[in-house]
């Protein structure tokens, strides 16, 4: 494998929980990631899994430099970025990307097409002529699969799958060579996600571009990326190639989150034998002790509510944090 | 046997600043006891609202039932008055909609919203009432009911909410459940705990189940008729083995081979159905989705097609093109 483009190592983000209006008070910490490990390799895709609050998108905001993580190495093409500030930061800040989930939010409603594609290229003095930013904008829209004309437009007469390209040239504006991608098709209706995934997979290819995709959508994950990790409250639980984790996944977290997406196909599920993984997800507030998926898990055993497990490579390249799985 | 639910040529209309919006332009589906229905399709196709006229719980105005009959039990939901309409919701059919948070009330304990509507339609006194509640919330799964009856919406977790939900919708022992995409807002872990749990709850007691969604996994794992609306139409409906198998509106085939496969390894690049869904303050004469179908030709455009029979028993399709 090539030389890993982002290494991410012992990433963690602690927030603190505070009490009291007056006189404001810490009172406990949620532990959105609480030591994460993983590589990406230039021109990859890896994709990053898992339910509400399992700190997925928290991970990909440290990547962003959005948040500034509490403990950890986020080495960028040989550069740890996790604790840059100002014009250090600003330099990295051109050569990453993101695009968020919601095509409505994510995109000011009183500014013109053409205007937010056009504000990274100004706000870093990219492109001080502002004709030739136009001549950019009508481009990136085209690569985008939207009509140039669209720059004259506001958000709110576009349709959520054509915002959501308006959300791709944006990113693409800056020519990132990597680009955080947190739920790019989860607020898009069916027959607009798969454009969008097209559109993405086309960009990867014809610009090199290397992705970190953030998702729940598993089908979706399944068909873009390359390598894919889970995580369960704050940890990464399994790591693996794609078809490797979802044709034989070892970690039983995962196997319940596989067992537990349906299928479409009928044949397919009256043969299932299915059942649903008890309980809930705990609070990151207070997480279980030992691996923090034992309450939960059908296999485990005592050892599992004392000690926390290690990720171990179980096979080349597959990496599971479990006690039980051999 | 007449069916338990039928709708007939259901038209409603919603008059916007953009014009008049056929949200629902001539549907007609039945429900049998028992039966477990999908109803699937894209925002805006129509499927809520087909489901909001069942239950008279369109807003007028801007909203308007302007034509059809929904026949429930020998009676035409439609025509009797809003008192009696009162005694059906809630009572003969209940309804799970998607954001526990917003259908719950935020400012009443759990308790009181089941025993609500226990008060209301069974004219149980409080102590009855709570005794049933107690009840219900086990038979939904959620442990410590007494503690949790005193609880407010905000102290549960979504799928708790949704249980909750589900509770209520039994607790008059209904005939027929409508779910507006009950387990949307919900991870998947709990997504399947909360189908699994109406799934077997509505087989063991009987009960019909309308499950509205777009989620083509959930409607292969637990629909026995599929019906798929575009544009405020049926544009194809059937046993659901058969919609999955032999899929013959051209909308229904593009759908299916558009959504990525879980249990399967990554093929050739997705086939995305083309173009953006359509407007429906501007739809013509011609089929709604003739600007987006490989298949159009003039017909197509002249005039809208009509469910026809398609290959198998009970398989329907509105498409020129789709003849057996």
């Amino acid at each position: 494998m090539s030389e890993p483009l982002l290494t991410v190592r012992g990433l963690r983000m602690h927030f603190p929980v505070t009490e009291g209006i007056v006189r404001r008070r810490v009172t406990g910490e949620v532990k959105a990631v609480d030591g994460v490990d993983f590589t990406i390799a230039r021109g990859e895709t890896m994709g990053l899994v898992g339910e509400s609050g399992c700190g997925k998108t928290t991970t990909g905001r440290c990547i962003l430099r959005l948040e500034r993580p509490t403990d950890g190495e986020i080495i960028y093409d040989g550069q740890n970025i996790a604790a840059l500030d100002g014009k250090a930061l600003r330099g990295y800040r051109q050569r990453i990307q993101v695009i968020f989930q919601d095509p409505y939010s994510s995109l000011n409603p009183r500014m013109k097409i053409g205007a937010i594609i056009a504000e990274p290229l100004h706000v870093h003095g990219i492109e001080p002529n502002a004709a030739k930013r136009d001549t950019r904008v009508r481009e990136l829209l085209s690569i985008c699969g939207l009509n140039p004309n669209f720059a004259d437009r506001y958000p709110h007469e576009m349709s959520g799958g054509q915002r959501q390209r308006v959300g791709i040239a944006r990113a693409l504006a800056m020519n990132p060579e990597f680009i955080v991608c947190d739920e790019p098709v989860s607020a898009l209706d069916v027959s607009i996600q798969a454009q969008v995934v097209n559109l993405l997979e086309d960009l990867r290819e014809k610009f090199g571009l290397t992705y970190l995709f953030i998702a729940h959508d598993l089908s979706v994950v399944r068909h873009l990326c390359q390598r894919v990790a889970v995580m369960y409250l704050g940890r990464i639980v399994e790591m693996a190639e794609s078809d490797a984790l979802f044709d034989a996944p070892l970690h039983p977290y995962t196997r319940a989150l596989l067992a537990a997406v349906p299928v479409p196909d009928p044949t397919v599920e009256q043969g299932r034998d299915f059942q649903p993984v008890k309980g809930e997800v705990p609070s990151p507030m207070n997480p279980p002790s030992g691996c923090v998926f034992h309450p939960r898990c059908p296999i485990a055993v005592p050892r599992c509510a004392v000690q926390r497990p290690e990720t171990r490579e179980i096979r080349a390249g597959h990496f599971v944090a479990c006690h039980e799985v051999q | 046997m007449p069916p338990l639910l039928e709708i007939r040529d259901l038209h409603t209309e919603f008059s916007t600043g953009a014009g008049v919006v056929r949200a629902v332009d001539g549907v007609s589906y039945s429900v049998g006891a028992g039966e477990t229905v999908a109803v699937v399709g894209e925002s805006g196709s129509g499927k809520s609202v087909t489901a909001l006229s069942v239950m008279r719980l369109i807003p007028n105005p801007p909203g308007e039932i302007t034509h059809g009959a929904v026949l429930f039990a020998g009676r035409d939901l439609l025509t009797i008055s809003e008192p009696e309409m009162r005694e059906i919701r809630g009572g003969e059919i209940g309804m799970v909609f998607q954001e526990p948070m917003t259908s719950l009330n935020p400012v009443l304990t759990i308790g009181r919203q089941i025993t609500e509507t226990l008060e209301q339609h069974r004219g149980l006194d409080r102590s009855a009432a709570n005794k049933r509640a107690e009840a219900l919330l086990t038979q939904v799964g959620i442990a410590d009911p007494t503690r949790r009856l005193k609880q407010y919406p905000h102290q549960l977790s979504g799928g708790m909410r949704q249980r909750v939900m589900i509770a209520i919708a039994l607790a008059c022992d209904p005939k027929l459940i409508i779910a507006d995409e009950p387990t949307t807002a919900l991870d998947v872990t709990i997504q399947a705990q909360i189908l699994e749990l109406m799934k077997a709850l509505t087989r063991d007691r009987g009960i019909a189940l309308i499950i509205i969604t777009h989620n083509l996994g959930v409607v292969a794992r637990y629909a026995d008729r599929v019906n798929v609306m575009y544009a405020g139409r049926i544009v194809e409906s059937g046993p659901a083995a058969e919609i999955y198998h032999d899929p013959r509106h051209p909308y229904t085939i593009a759908l299916l081979r558009s959504v990525p496969r879980l249990d399967r390894p990554r093929q050739a690049r997705l086939d995305p159905v083309e173009g953006q869904p359509p407007d429906l303050t501007r739809l013509d004469a011609g089929c709604a989705f003739r600007p987006r179908c490989r298949l159009a030709d003039e017909e197509c455009a002249r005039s809208r097609p009509t469910l026809t029979p398609v290959g198998g028993a009970d398989h329907f399709a509105a498409c020129f093109r789709a003849a057996a």
